[in-house]
């Protein structure tokens, strides 16, 4: 009878050990999970566009809880990503490293070789959403379609303001887009900020934008400003009425990327759990909310997809940058 | 009337207990985040941001704005006993709050700078509800032109009346013109004056690392020097008949700290602008209305409730454009508007209109974030002082320490706690020298705002520098900066021709 128990103990306690064991081999085996805050670092100050969207993010993932560490935001502002892309490049710990970034991720190492930042060998995490690009007017301006706005700025020439986000910037290659193909000669002025391009616009300052429908909203809501036509494949949702460029028999679209990207270096391991929590963040409502009320477009990109994405989206810019003679071919 | 009943059905939001609660909780955190040099408002709403999203949006925003208050009034406490700003929109109340702190007058400072604070919360609020709409056009119309007549009347106040050598003010205003230069630059996409290829250098200097390491650092070396180690602040005791006296001169200081807070807040409303450069342009304005302007920077109570009185009010301005307009009016405000996007309020033109109950719960928040600040710091007024008997031979490393930390902590970046120590012994050799260092701290803050106003302008103009005198809001400013520019000019030449006279007649 003792011997029995003994036995079963023996047995029960080897059983239970193994499932232990097994338990802990299974979980470093199978997940890996960051074992200190994570790093989000973001391309801008505190306020700007990324930092926003870092914050958002953030918050989303600290709601639903779907990080066992932190994930802490840390502004690294310098020279429209430069900073950021060094500091990524150059991180001791990839593992740990993620960082928020819009299309300056491809033009900024082309524009900047001494950089020797290459954006294909950062870890493609996700791309949560492409931002939209629309051509806006004021509603005293009277112009309603894009025929009325191609005179109009045909007979100002170069008096006729185009306001946009910074210099060899998304705005400023759709501004080119507009003088080329339409034949016109409109004076491209450089802001910080599409806020404070939106706002140019409202006060007349400035005669026509190329603002995402998100920093032009507020006035769009209020009757400010009229958008003329939009850069995108098919018609957004929120402004029904307006042609795309495309209908209009021009062949352009043109999107910004939202992108969160690993360092370069980073284990497939870590690669595969911030995919796995991007995924969720970018299933949450919140999320959907945001890309519902700001207009953004774009499913889901992740892993390969994504790097393919990357790789035909560079040659892209490289080629605009070209045509700009902001660099050489 | 139609407001009063929006502004009490705010009040009844505001006055709801978890609200009241938040509102508290964030004056006193607001407070310390003041108080800690480097930490400031900016940083304070950004790391509090996430936690926002476990209340309602309104509670939230008043939680946040009472805690970008709370570090108005938090930021002059390390100005006047430290000597080190605790936020950038404190620098200008290190200008004459420090040297008061040094007379055995600390006390006096620190309730100047409380009660002005007061002054220019509760005048700006009252403006913010009474004209917040019509403002929002106003506020549109400064275009880039208007901007930099603004900014050029900004300098003005500082060199057109300083009693100081005019030629090192400007040389001072040089140094510092070229600093701002430093880094990332918006109209030609590229980085300029990147010193020694240093990685650190693409990005512009950060105000804060530039104010520590010249005021911290630089300073404490020079009081080190001057006072080989002896105690320099003399003890400050606490009486009943003290308290009344300051009282009596801090009353007869309302012709600063009223102008400061109108000032202060027409500056808060403009996007771009914000309350760092309100407070020195209040400092500046005081300066130059005063009876005795050759007292600042030595001491004038003046010198400390107008900036004070100012910062407060353009914190309040400065979430009008926020709110009508969906554009920051400062760094602060700029994260608060990404608060207001992660709680999916929409904010423009018409958040008036769709979300009452926010805007007026939060314009009420802001009546009663601004009296607990009020009466939480003056409370606290005893233990600041206590503080201060502490022996300098122990604050100094202290200082140090703090300088160091508040360097880190308001970019995380190595590279700016040595920046911070280079600029330190830079602002150490300016004093030695008797260079003036506030013209060039001013020029650091209003640079980068008046250069792309200028060259955008001249973009617009096609090179026609007309543009600045021929609108109706640019001209004017612009003539009258210029007119106080030239001032010292006149003034000699006037003397040589009044001097003149008695020897020909």
């Amino acid at each position: 009878m003792k011997t029995f128990v003994k036995k079963l103990l023996g047995v029960g306690i080897t059983v239970g050990l193994v499932s232990g064991f097994t338990a802990i081999a299974g979980k470093t085996a199978l997940a890996w999970e960051p074992v200190k805050p994570i790093q989000f670092v973001v391309m801008a100050g505190k306020g700007g566009g990324a930092d926003k969207l870092a914050r958002l993010i953030q918050s989303i993932i600290e709601k639903h809880k779907l990080s066992p560490k932190p994930v802490t935001p840390i502004n690294k502002p310098g020279g429209s990503g430069a900073e950021a892309l060094v500091y990524m490049k150059n991180h001791k710990d990839p593992d740990h490293a993620i960082m928020v970034t819009l299309n300056s991720f491809y033009t900024t190492p082309m524009r900047q070789p001494k950089l020797g930042v290459d954006p294909m060998t950062f870890a493609p995490i996700a791309r949560m959403a492409e931002d939209t690009f629309v051509l806006w007017v004021h509603k005293d301006a009277g112009i309603k379609t894009v025929d009325e706005y191609v005179k109009a700025a045909k007979a100002a020439g170069n008096q006729w303001i185009m306001a946009g986000t910074g210099k060899a910037s998304e705005d400023n290659l759709l501004a080119d887009f507009l003088n080329a193909a339409y034949g016109l000669n409109m004076k491209y002025v450089p802001y910080k900020g599409g806020g404070k391009v939106a706002k140019q616009l409202a006060g007349k300052h400035a005669n026509s934008t190329v603002n995402n429908p998100s920093e032009a909203l507020g006035f769009y809501e209020a009757g400010t400003v009229v958008p003329l036509a939009s850069f995108t494949d098919e018609r957004l949702p929120m402004f029904k009425d307006t042609p795309t460029f495309k209908e209009l028999g021009q062949d352009f679209v043109y999107y910004m990327q939202r992108s969160v990207v690993g360092a370069p270096g980073m284990s497939k391991d870590a690669l595969a759990f911030y995919q796995g929590v991007f995924k969720k963040v970018y299933e949450t409502t919140e999320w959907q909310t945001y890309i519902k009320k700001k207009s953004l477009q774009g499913e889901l990109l992740q892993g390969d997809a994504l790097a393919s994405y990357w790789k035909r989206e560079n040659e892209v810019h490289r080629k605009m940058l070209v045509k700009m003679g902001a660099i050489k071919g | 009337m139609e407001l009063i009943g929006l502004l009490s059905d705010g009040f009844l939001v505001a006055f709801e207990p978890l609200n009241l609660g938040l509102i508290v909780l964030g004056v006193v955190v607001g407070l310390f985040v003041g108080a800690m040099p480097g930490l400031g408002s900016v940083n304070g709403v950004a790391i509090l941001l996430p936690m926002t999203f476990l209340v309602p949006p309104a509670s939230a925003i008043m939680f946040l704005a009472a805690l970008y208050y709370g570090a108005m009034y938090g930021g002059a406490i390390s100005s006047i006993t430290l000597g080190i700003p605790g936020a950038s929109t404190a620098v200008a109340t290190t200008f004459d709050g420090r040297p008061l702190a040094m007379q055995g007058e600390a006390d006096k400072a620190l309730i100047a700078a409380a009660l002005a604070s007061f002054a220019g919360g509760t005048i700006s609020i009252v403006l913010f509800t009474l004209f917040a709409p019509p403002l929002a056009s106003v506020a549109l119309d400064f275009g880039d032109p208007e901007i930099f007549a603004l900014m050029i009347l900004a300098f003005a106040t500082f060199v057109g009346l300083s009693g100081d050598d005019i030629a090192k003010t400007v040389f001072s205003i040089c140094i510092g013109m070229v600093m701002s230069a430093i880094g990332f630059d918006i109209i030609s996409g590229e980085p300029r004056l990147v010193l020694f290829d240093l990685i650190g250098f693409q990005s512009k200097i950060n105000f804060l690392v530039l104010a520590i390491g010249i005021y911290g650092i630089g300073e404490m070396m020079w009081t080190i020097e001057v006072s080989r180690g002896e105690t320099m602040m003399s003890k400050v005791t606490v009486s009943v008949e003290r308290v009344m006296g300051n009282l009596k001169i801090i009353w007869g200081t309302w012709k600063a700290w009223f102008m400061g807070s109108v000032l202060g807040f027409f500056v808060g409303i403009l996007p771009a602008a914000g309350a760092t450069p309100g407070s020195l342009m209040a400092y500046g304005v005081a300066k130059m209305t005063s009876r005795e302007p050759q007292m600042f920077g030595k001491g004038a109570v003046e010198g400390v409730v107008a900036p004070e009185a100012a910062n407060n009010a353009a914190s309040t301005g400065s979430m009008l454009p926020m709110l009508t307009l969906g554009i920051p009016g400062s760094p602060t405000t700029a994260v608060l508007l990404g608060g207001m996007v992660i709680w999916g309020l929409q904010p423009g033109p018409r958040l008036f209109v769709t979300e009452t109950d926010f805007v007026w719960g939060l314009i009420a928040s802001l009546y009663a974030a601004n009296l607990f600040a009020v009466i939480i710091n003056i409370a606290f007024i005893p233990l600041f002082l206590w503080f201060l008997r502490t022996p300098f031979t122990i604050l100094a490393p202290l200082i140090f320490v703090l300088s160091m930390v508040g360097g880190f902590a308001s970019t995380e970046r190595m590279f700016d706690v040595w920046l911070m120590l280079i600029l330190g012994v830079g602002g150490y050799l300016m004093r030695k020298l008797d260079y003036p260092v506030a013209p060039a701290v001013l020029a650091i803050v209003l640079g980068p705002i008046a250069e792309p106003a200028l060259r955008q302008s001249l973009l617009i103009s096609s090179g026609d520098v007309m543009v600045f005198f021929n609108r109706p809001i640019s001209g004017p400013i612009m003539i009258i900066a210029l007119i106080l520019l030239f001032m010292p000019a006149f003034q000699v030449v006037w003397r040589r021709i009044r001097g003149k006279k008695p020897m020909a007649g």
